[in-house]
């Protein structure tokens, strides 16, 4: 019999109207990695939050064994004591504070309330050193990019001698070298003895460092695969409860020699942090093409986008942009609509959608002249115009009045896709479309985009994923470090030429 | 037609059976609509359970038309204003250079006044548009400099404090004995002729008012259902329609029973008016609620958050300006005072009427509502004769209750009839 060092055991837990967790059984053996894999919504946070104690005991039903022993958490502290540790998507660091502040927030090594500084600073390189990470603890956490916070937050649950840790999605905001970084770290820990637990999105991941995955889907244990049964075919076909032969659609190449926006030389200095965010770039998109614009995190992708889009963060610019063959100056993404250029923001709840809005008001939002009379909005016509939407984007809500933060992330970011086509572009840039979102939404957008460009629009794709980068583009460009480093013909875009490329 | 009306006799028969079965559903339905709906209603139960409170404490003298017509014109200064730092909040900002300004522009419209014998007519056009300049400076050093607008607002209170003394250094407090001035502060609209004792224009304005309101409450209605979204179910509807029209023709009857709508009033409803119509059905009104709910998303939407956080202040110091000369005209003397701590009133209007400091929520009916509540207590507790220690807890205590209602309802699931 397999030593498990944690059972979950028929963990039901309903929110008003909804069954989240139906019947779920979750084991995991003594020092394994174990993904948690399915799609939105089908109940893996809540799983985890159960587990974590952040839904006390009485809030759902069902038991959990921790090494055999039947355990009842009531708060989050009580799963620390027990040796548990939860890492959020949303990363619980302090940015103002140091490095050796954060990991040791909570838990302060302290004699008589006094907090002993130097044995701070000490222990907190000595974690430091065991997740790899090559900064100074004196360091502030907002001056560390988002591989090495995720790294700070691991350092700080290793200091509080985690037995289980818990990963959600560490690696959706990772580029690939720290992603990379980042499960190697896991199966060092793996050696010392820690067990992992990992929600991921990214089969790659699951298929490389896994020991066992479980599927869950709509709040059903749907299946348990040990080692040898791991592939990816079968983990699709769990996740969505049918199989999807083919995970990105095929478009008819629909390519014209007419260049609808270049950019020459163009550079972007951002003031608040001091750095040149775009260098000399120049890149051309021709009408009916989707070109990806491939990278690192942080190598100036958006950044170039936006300089494109109308300068939002008013960074300091010069060079050239061409659109239809004509030179433009855009002050403020208002002209940049104007002329048909619409962007969709990587960061959808941030700056995507106002998320207490209902969908219709959001939809309406770039475009509301459309749907006025002098300055008075024609409700009637809203309405009809989101209810296109909703029909053709395939937008899943009871109701176009429904306020986007009720929706899943895959509805969610149809609705801020919705929002960039209402102010009815030629030219559409889509910042990381399916980040976070799960494996039939994705698909739906890719058919989206093919869509799209059938019916005559060109399309900037940015993404950190890879493989569907490559599959949706046409052509692209390689940045790094605010540099076109490369431009790469369908044929010629491979992983590694684009790494290569990637990592100057 | 014998057959109609015998069907007519078994239908009613019918229905009498089903009363009590009827009046069940009824009252479910009632009590669906306020539980979803507890944030939009809260604040006028609010309002009725203090005028009841008042009204048995008082021995009914709070609710007599006298009471009435003063109550008004003690809030409506201050409930214009809080209309303007509605749409402030909306937009996560703040102005607590309010009140200095509306001392100020009182003292400089005195001034004008009389020490230069200017019309009222030509003063008061220039000092609003001194309002307006007073707001668009601190829009400048929020949206252009990006100093915070607490800090911003907070110089304008001590600077335009500074600048009430300069204008009024050489006269003094500055009595104000100009007919436009008090009729502003005083004086009732015209009645055209009293009926019945009653204030003429008055009811026709109340009247017009409630069928404006019936017609635009059945057109919203025929919408709604042409797209087939929720709608209230008939009966309801019908009682809403009764309840809200009963109690405009109640305080339209009782001010036209004394003195009639007093021009405090209809300065009040007309901004309001305005200030609905903008923030609902405008495309003015939808980017304000954007640049609130999240200003990143709607500067990349095309929207300037600079643009709106420059209209939103002017607005404010416009209606300042104007929440001034309406205090000038109560009090009918321009003092070094004037003003003072009204900066919080306004911004407790805005809060206890619902709008949130998170940004992006927030009405302008609310908010008149809100100032009303307040104003409300202070007055009954006068009539009650209780000191001012006490109005100050009680008003602090409300202040706080409302936020925590708010805070409390804010996440509140919605229950199916």
């Amino acid at each position: 019999m397999a030593n498990y060092i944690l059972e979950m055991h028929n963990i039901t837990k309903t929110f008003p109207g909804v069954k989240a967790l139906d019947n779920v059984n979750f084991k995991v053996e003594e020092g394994e990695i174990h993904f948690l894999v399915g799609e939105n919504g089908a109940g893996k946070s809540t799983l985890m939050k159960v587990l974590s104690g952040i839904y006390p005991t009485g809030d759902y039903t069902g038991q959990i064994k921790l090494k055999g022993e039947v355990v009842d958490f009531r708060k989050i502290s009580d799963s620390e004591n027990a040796g548990l540790a939860i890492i959020n998507q949303e990363l619980a660091l302090v940015p103002e504070m140091t490095v050796f502040e954060n990991i040791y927030l909570a838990h302060e090594i302290k004699k008589r309330n006094i907090i002993n500084w130097n044995q701070t600073i000490h222990m907190a390189d000595k974690q430091l050193k065991r997740v790899k990470l090559n900064v100074n603890p004196g360091n502030k956490v907002k001056d560390l990019n988002i591989g090495q916070q995720q790294l700070v937050e691991i350092a700080k649950a290793l200091s509080k001698n985690v037995q289980i840790l818990i990963l959600d999605e560490p690696t959706a905001a990772l580029n690939e070298n720290d992603s990379e970084n980042l499960l190697n770290l896991l199966v060092e820990l793996k050696k010392e003895g820690v067990t992992c637990i990992m929600i991921s999105h990214k089969l790659k991941e699951v298929t490389a460092i896994a020991d066992s995955v479980t599927v869950l889907r709509d709040g059903l244990t749907i299946s348990t695969l040990r080692k040898n049964e791991i592939n990816e075919i079968k983990i699709i076909k769990d996740m969505v409860g049918r199989s999807i032969d083919n995970i990105f659609p095929e478009r008819k190449p629909q390519v014209e020699d007419e260049i609808v926006l270049e950019t020459k030389n163009l550079n972007a200095y951002n003031f608040a942090v001091s750095k040149q965010v775009v260098k000399n770039a120049s890149i051309k998109l021709k009408k009916g093409e989707v070109v990806g614009l491939a990278g690192l995190m942080g190598a100036g992708r958006s950044e170039l986008a936006l300089s494109i889009f109308g300068n939002p963060k008013n960074y300091d610019m010069d060079g050239d942009v061409f659109v239809h063959g004509k030179k433009v100056h855009f002050n403020h993404p208002s002209q940049a609509l104007k002329a048909g250029i619409a962007y969709v923001s990587e960061d959808r709840k941030n700056e995507g959608l106002i998320l207490k809005q209902d969908v219709k008001q959001n939809i309406s939002l770039t475009n509301l002249k459309l749907l006025a009379k002098n300055g008075v909005i024609d409700k009637n016509k809203e309405i009809v115009y989101a209810e296109k939407y909703r029909k053709e984007i395939n937008i899943k809500t009871p109701s176009i009045e429904q306020t986007v933060e009720n929706l899943s992330g895959g509805n969610q970011q149809k609705v801020s896709i919705s929002k960039g086509l209402f102010a009815n572009p030629d030219i559409l840039i889509l910042d990381e479309p399916t980040r976070g979102i799960d494996v039939g939404a994705k698909y739906e957008i890719y058919t989206l985009i093919n869509q799209l460009i059938d019916h005559g629009m060109s399309i900037i794709m940015i993404s950190s994923e890879l493989p569907e980068l490559l599959a949706m583009s046409d052509r692209l460009y390689v940045v790094a470090e605010g540099k076109i480093t490369g431009e790469l013909s369908k044929a010629d875009a491979t992983q590694e030429n684009v790494m290569k490329l990637a990592t100057v | 037609m014998k057959q109609f009306f015998s069907n007519l006799w078994i239908k009613f028969k019918k229905s009498i059976r089903n009363y009590p079965k009827y009046m069940k559903r009824f009252f479910k339905d009632l009590f669906v609509l306020f539980r979803n709906n507890i944030r939009d209603y809260g604040m006028y139960i609010a309002l009725i359970t203090i005028f009841i409170f008042f009204i048995i404490t008082t021995g009914g003298l709070f609710i007599t038309p006298r009471n009435i017509f003063n109550l008004i014109q003690q809030t409506g200064y201050i409930a214009v204003m809080s209309v303007g730092m509605t749409l402030i909040i909306v937009i996560r900002h703040i102005d607590l250079s309010v009140g200095s300004i509306a001392g100020f522009i009182g003292a400089i419209l005195a001034v004008l006044i009389v020490t230069y014998d200017m019309n009222a007519i030509i003063a008061i056009p220039i000092v609003l548009l001194i309002g307006i300049t007073a707001g668009l400076l601190t829009g400048y050093l929020v949206a252009k400099i990006g100093i915070p607008a607490f800090v911003a607002s907070l110089g304008g209170m001590f600077a335009y404090r500074g600048l009430i003394f300069n204008s009024l250094q050489n006269t003094g407090t500055l009595g104000v004995n100009n007919p436009i001035i008090n009729a502003i502060g005083q004086e009732t609209i015209p009645a055209i002729a009293n009926v019945f004792g009653l204030h003429l224009l008055s009811v026709i304005i109340g009247v017009i008012a409630v069928l404006l309101f019936i017609y635009s409450e059945f057109r919203t209605r025929k919408e709604k259902s042409k797209y087939d979204f929720e709608v209230l179910p008939t009966d309801l509807f019908i009682a809403k329609l009764v309840f809200i029209s009963i109690t405009i023709l109640t305080i339209t009857f009782l001010l036209a029973s004394y003195r009639g709508f007093s021009w405090v009033l209809v300065i009040v409803l007309v901004v309001v008016a305005i200030y609905h119509f903008m923030t609902n059905m405008t495309v003015l009104g939808r980017h304000i609620y954007a640049v609130g709910g999240n200003p990143e998303a709607a500067e990349l939407s095309g929207i300037s958050v600079k643009k709106i956080t420059y209209f939103v202040f002017g607005s404010m110091g416009f209606l300042s300006a104007l929440g001034g000369i309406m205090y000038l005209a109560r009090l009918g003397s321009a003092t070094f005072t004037a003003g003072e701590g009204l900066e919080l009133q306004v911004i407790a209007g805005a809060f206890v009427g619902g709008t949130s400091a998170a940004g992006g929520v927030g009405k302008v009916t609310g908010s008149v509502i809100g100032a009303l509540v307040m104003a409300s207590l202070i007055n009954g507790m006068q009539m009650m004769s209780l000191g001012t220690n006490y109005q100050a807890i009680v008003s602090g205590v409300v202040l706080v209750a409302a936020v925590i209602f708010d805070v409390k309802t804010r996440n509140m699931k919605k229950v199916q009839a």
